[in-house]
Parts: structure tokens; sequence; C-alpha cells
């Protein structure tokens, strides 16, 4: 008892009110950017209450990988497709939701409150069916380390697979398939624009003896068919390096 | 008297419980797709803090080992579901969850 127990009490109750009103906000905020920013105080005093209950390793794997890597991804979608507006939470859009929704999450709450005080807070069930989580030698990584990569060892490789996965996944739910008019590519247009020269001349070759209806047959057709249009064969592709110099 | 307020796991477990009901809460009454999946991650994080009060409290790795499996799943899932959010929101940025029918076909 005493300056331990008080330093217990302290922590648990600062972190815990950080955690709620962090989550609070990610409910209640207004803007996406306020509530990933509520999110990381939530992540935060829950890393706090990890290291209060002798979880060292997992505290840091917390504020690294949640605080660390998940929030900045949340805040790089936001920022980067521009959803940092305020919405209107004043209206409703479904009439009833909101109670509906309050009444469902007092529930769950209170019913998990009560499956607890059922066993009066206490965890029935073997002790360190797993393995011991702390013999007083080891710290709590080793530990960790060493069941993961033996018990666990199978399923921690699985988890590999999971994340290539997830990143291939993410590559083609993302990719944005571009329409052929929004092609930036420059050779592309280069290219175009020959082939857009290329129909012009031969259009212009031919019309001078075929009507415009039989364009394209008249450019296969007419350079053997008439001596005249020698001349312009040659001048149609001098005129087209000029314009590619 | 503030021994009386000696912090016992059930603290932790109640906290959980609560935390699980507020991002319930969020998830549904919000309509922003991002700020739902900020409600899921909430939940995640509710769960895995009773999973390390279990651990502590049977003193078993059991607990503390699915909390790094379950905090790999979550992040498999934000990368995923960022990628539709992503989909969705440059169809219509103003989209919310009932828009995600756009993504159709």
């Amino acid at each position: 008892m005493g300056a331990r127990t008080d330093m217990e009490l302290f922590v648990f109750a600062v972190a815990a009110v950080v955690c709620l009103g962090g989550a609070i906000g990610v409910v209640a905020s207004r803007n996406p950017v306020h509530a990933a920013l509520s999110l990381v105080a939530t992540l935060f005093g829950i890393a706090v209450l990890f290291i209060a209950q002798e979880a060292n390793f997992l505290a840091a794997v917390q504020v690294i990988v949640y605080a660390g890597a998940i929030v900045v991804l949340f805040l790089f979608v936001i920022m980067f497709l521009g959803v940092d507006k305020a919405e209107n939470l004043r209206v409703e859009p479904l009439s009833g939701q909101r109670l509906a929704a309050g009444v469902l999450g007092v529930g769950v709450t209170a019913l998990v409150i009560a499956a607890l005080a059922n066993t009066s807070f206490e965890a029935t069930g073997v002790k360190s069916s797993v393995g011991e989580l702390s013999d007083g030698s080891r710290s709590d990584i080793s530990i960790l380390g060493e069941a993961l990569f033996t018990r666990y060892v199978f399923a921690f490789e699985i988890t590999s697979v999971l994340l290539v996965i997830a990143v291939v996944g993410a590559v083609l739910l993302a990719r944005h398939v571009r329409r052929a008019d929004e092609i930036v590519d420059a050779g592309q247009a280069e290219r175009a624009a020959e082939v857009e020269e290329r129909i012009a001349a031969a259009e212009a070759k031919a019309s001078g003896y075929r009507p415009p209806a039989h364009e394209f047959s008249a450019g296969v057709n007419g350079d053997d068919a008439d001596d005249g249009d020698a001349a312009d064969d040659d001048a149609a592709p001098a005129e087209t390096e000029g314009v590619k110099a | 008297m503030l021994a009386a307020l000696e912090v016992t796991p059930a603290w932790y477990l109640v906290l959980g419980a609560l935390l699980f009901g507020i991002g319930a809460v969020g998830l549904l009454v919000r309509r922003n797709p991002l700020v739902m999946f900020m409600c899921v991650e909430l939940m995640l994080n509710a769960v895995t803090l009773t999973f390390v009060t279990f651990s502590r409290m049977l003193n078993d790795v059991g607990g503390q080992s699915i909390v790094v499996f379950v905090l790999v799943v979550a992040a498999a899932e934000v990368v995923v579901g960022l990628a539709i959010i992503v989909a969705l929101l440059r169809k219509r940025p103003e989209a919310t969850a009932d828009d995600l029918a756009l993504l159709e076909g």
C-alpha cells in the first residue's frame, strides 16, 4: 500500500481519462483530422495502460505501429483526398438512428460489464495454460518472443502472407485506371500527333481525286493509280519531318 | 482512504468495455467512412486492452501473443480498408457509407 498504489491509481486515472476523452473525440469530432488526432490520444492512453500492466513490448509496438503508422496512414488519406472538411453533425439523416445506436452501445457495454460482474471480475480458467508470463527473471519481450517463435511460429509466418495479400489488394483497389484521353505520357502525345499528321496528309492527298466518303480506300489504292500525286507523296513526309524537328 | 481505491484488473476490464461501447456507437452513428474506420480501430484497441488485462490476471503469455496478431491483422485491415475508401472518395469526395455501391462494377 502507500506510494505505489497511489501512483498506480494516478496513472490509471490519467490514462483512462485520456482514453475516454480521445474515444469521445473520435466519435464526436466534426473534422476527420480532429478525429484522427483524438485517436492518437486514445492509443497513447492504452499504451500507458499496457506499461502499467507490465506489457512493455506491446506498449512500444502500440505507439510505433498504431500511433506512428496507422494513424499517419489515416492522415495521409485525409490530406491526399482533401476531405479534411468539417461536416454537419446536427442533421440526423436516418431518423432514430442515433437513439438506436446509443441504446445498442449502452446495452453492449452493460452486457459486457454484467458478464464480468457475474464472475465477480475474476478470470476463471486455468492459469498459465500457454506459458507463464513472468517467472521473475526474464523480461516480457523475451517470454513473448519465445512464445511467438515456438508455439505460434506457424501463425506468425501466416501473418506475413496476410500482409503481402493486403499490399497487393491495396494496390489493386486504389489503382486509378486512366482513360486514353487522360494519358500524359509525352511520347504517346508525340506519336498521336504523328498519326494525326499522316491522316491529314492522306486526306489531303485523297481529296484531290476521290469523294471524301472513301478517304481511306483512296489513301491505300491511290499510290499507283495516279501519277499526279507523286509530288504530294514526297511533300507530305518532308512536312512531317520538319514538324518533328 | 486511498487504499480502498486500489487499482484492480477489473478497472481495466470496465475501461475496455466502455471504450468498446463508444467505438460501437461511433461506428453506428457516423457516416464518414474514414471516421467509421477509426471507430473500428477504437473497438480493436478496447479488445486488445482486455486481452492484456486477462493475460496479467492469468499470468499467461497467450493473451499478449494474440495482441501481436491483432496488431498485424489491424494493419492489414487498415491498408485494404483505406484503399477501398480512397477508391470511393476519388469518385465522390463527399461520399458517405451509403455510397459504397458506387464501387460496383
